[in-house]
C-alpha cells in the first residue's frame, strides 16, 4: 500500500470518528427540537392530561393542603416581580384604589370588580405547595375569591369553554408584541373548589413580588398556570386567536397547556 | 451427541434460543427509552440543578448541588439549554417506557421468569465466589452460560425493582398526581424527596448499564448482541470426557 492510500485511510478513519461523535442523538444527526420530531413528542401531553382527568374525576381530588408549621419562610418570587408597564405602576401607586378586576367575553353578565367585591365573595384559605416547572417547590398560605363564585355572578353562556387571564406584566420584550403575560384554563380546573383569585398570601395583601393585587391559583397544576397581575379575565371559546395560539405564555414558547406534571 | 464424540471434535458449539422474540423487543425499546429519558432528565435537572429532601426547597441549604449550570450540554436533551424540548422528550418516553415495562413485566410474571431470576440459598453462599470469578474475567462455559449467576440475579433484580420506583418517584412531582394519590407524597416524604430519589435511582441505572454494558463486551461482544438481536446464543461446550 503506498503511503498517500495510507494517509487517505487514517484520514477517513479520523472523519469517520468525528463524525460519529457529531451523529450523537442530539447532535446534528437529529434535531431534538425540529418540529416535526415536537409534533411527536406533543401527542404524549394529550395521553398524560386524558389519564390525569381520569384518575382525578371520580373523586373531585383535593390538592394536599399543609399546616401552617409548613409554610416556606422563603418563597421564591419567579417570572415577573416588579412589572414597569406605567398602568399597572400607576394602580399600584394608588394602592389599587381605583383597580377594577374585569370579566367579560362569553358572559352574560360583564363584571368590574373592586378589590373590595373581591373580598365581598365566597373566598377560600389554602395552604398549598407550590411546583415550579423548573422543580422546586415552595408552600404558602393563600386567600382568595372562589373563581367558580366569580364566574357565576358573571354568567358564562353555554359556549364558554375555556377562562382566559390577561396580565398586566411583559416578561419579554418582543417584536409580534406577545410578550405580555396570559393564560387559559379548561372550565374542569375554573370549577375546582381551590381554584381561587389569591389577594392575600400568608395573612398579608398580595405583595407585589407574587402578583399583586390578584393572581391565579390553580393547585393541581405547575407554577406557570397561575397568573399573577391579573387584571381581565374573559369566557372564551377556543384560544387559537389569543398570543401566538397556545394558551398561554410559556405554552407559546413551547411549554404544555396541560402543566399537571 | 455422546461424551466420547464429543472429544474427538476439540471446539464444539451449539446455538440455542436464549431470548423470547418479546423480550428482545423489550430489551431494545427499553433501551432507546432509557437514554431518552436519561439525557431529557439532566436537561430538566438543569433547569434548577439541586437536590432537597422534604416538601419543599431550601435554597440556601441544598444536599447536592451542581449550580450553576448543572451536566454539560453533551449530555442532555436536547444539546441546548431548553426545558421545555427537555420535557416534551421525557414524557414521551416515559409513556413508551411505561408501557413497554409493564408488557416485560407482565410476562415476566406469567411464563415465570422471576423464578430465574431470585437466588437460591446456594446461590447467595456462592457469593464471595462469583465476586472472585467476575474480578478475573472466568466466564462460565456450557450450560452453566445460560444460567444467571448470583452476581447477575441480584444485579437484575435490583433494576428491575427499580424502574418502578423511580418511575413512581417522577409522578409524585405531577401535582395532579399528588392530588389524586396524596399518600405517594408520603411514601417519598415530599415532592423534593421524590426528586432527589428519582435521580439517585436514575445514577443507579446509569451505573447498572455501565456494568452491563462492561459484561456484555468482556463475555463475549458479538455473541451477546447477536442474542438479544436474533435469540440465538453460541454455547461452548465444554469437551471433556465425562
Amino acid at each position: 500500500m503506498s503511503r498517500e492510500a495510507k494517509l487517505t485511510r487514517r484520514e477517513t478513519l479520523l472523519k469517520l470518528i468525528a463524525g460519529g461523535g457529531a451523529l450523537s442523538l442530539s447532535g446534528c444527526g437529529l434535531d431534538a427540537r425540529s418540529p416535526a420530531a415536537l409534533a411527536v413528542l406533543e401527542k404524549a401531553e394529550t395521553l398524560t392530561r386524558l389519564a390525569q382527568r381520569a384518575l382525578l374525576a371520580p373523586r373531585q381530588a383535593l390538592a394536599r393542603e399543609y399546616r401552617p408549621e409548613d409554610i416556606s419562610s422563603y418563597f421564591r418570587p419567579n417570572g415577573s416581580t416588579a412589572p414597569d408597564d406605567p398602568d399597572y405602576q400607576g394602580a399600584l401607586a394608588a394602592g389599587f384604589a381605583d383597580w377594577r378586576l374585569e370579566v367579560g367575553g362569553l358572559v352574560e353578565n360583564p363584571l368590574k370588580l373592586s378589590l373590595a367585591d373581591l373580598r365581598s365573595l365566597p373566598s377560600r384559605t389554602q395552604i398549598t405547595r407550590h411546583d415550579c416547572v423548573e422543580g422546586w417547590s415552595c408552600i404558602a398560605e393563600w386567600k382568595g375569591a372562589r373563581l367558580a363564585s366569580v364566574l357565576a355572578a358573571a354568567r358564562l353562556k353555554p359556549q364558554a369553554r375555556f377562562i382566559a387571564f390577561f396580565c398586566a406584566d411583559t416578561l419579554e420584550q418582543s417584536l409580534d408584541g406577545n410578550g405580555r403575560y396570559y393564560e387559559t384554563i379548561d372550565l374542569v380546573d375554573a370549577a375546582h373548589p381551590q381554584t381561587i383569585l389569591a389577594y392575600e398570601m400568608n395573612g398579608a395583601p398580595l405583595p407585589v413580588e407574587h402578583g399583586a393585587p390578584v393572581r391565579l391559583r390553580v393547585e393541581r397544576q405547575l407554577g406557570y398556570k397561575m397568573a399573577k397581575y391579573v387584571m381581565r379575565l374573559e369566557a372564551i371559546d377556543g384560544f387559537a386567536a389569543l398570543g401566538r395560539g397556545r394558551g398561554g405564555f410559556w405554552e407559546d414558547r413551547g411549554y404544555e397547556w396541560y402543566a399537571g406534571i | 451427541m455422546t461424551a466420547a464424540s464429543r472429544a474427538l471434535s476439540p471446539a464444539t458449539t451449539r446455538v440455542v434460543l436464549r431470548h423470547s422474540a418479546l423480550t428482545r423487543i423489550c430489551h431494545w425499546i427499553n433501551a432507546v427509552c432509557f437514554f431518552a429519558l436519561l439525557m431529557s432528565g439532566l436537561q430538566i435537572f438543569n433547569a434548577h440543578p439541586t437536590l432537597n429532601f422534604g416538601q419543599t426547597t431550601d435554597f440556601a441549604r441544598p444536599l447536592l448541588s451542581l449550580e450553576p449550570s448543572g451536566f454539560p450540554s453533551w449530555a442532555t436533551l436536547p444539546e441546548a439549554q431548553d426545558l421545555a424540548v427537555g420535557r416534551r422528550w421525557h414524557f414521551f418516553f416515559a409513556w413508551a417506557l411505561v408501557l413497554n415495562g409493564a408488557v416485560y413485566l407482565g410476562d415476566l410474571v406469567l411464563r415465570g421468569g422471576f423464578r430465574r431470576l431470585w437466588p437460591s440459598p446456594r446461590d447467595l453462599r456462592d457469593i464471595p465466589r462469583a465476586i472472585v470469578d467476575h474480578a478475573q474475567l472466568r466466564f462460565p462455559k456450557g450450560d452453566e452460560a445460560l444460567r444467571y449467576n448470583v452476581l447477575q440475579k441480584l444485579a437484575y433484580l435490583a433494576a428491575i425493582a427499580a424502574f418502578p420506583v423511580l418511575v413512581l418517584a417522577g409522578l409524585t412531582m405531577s401535582p395532579a398526581i399528588d392530588a389524586a394519590f396524596p399518600w405517594l407524597v408520603d411514601l417519598f416524604g415530599g415532592r423534593q424527596s421524590a426528586r432527589a430519589v428519582h435521580f439517585l435511582l436514575a445514577s443507579f441505572l446509569v451505573a447498572f448499564v455501565a456494568v452491563h454494558l462492561a459484561m456484555v463486551a468482556l463475555s463475549g461482544l458479538v455473541n451477546n448482541v447477536v442474542s438479544m438481536i436474533t435469540g440465538r446464543y453460541r454455547i461452548e461446550e465444554d469437551n471433556h470426557v465425562a
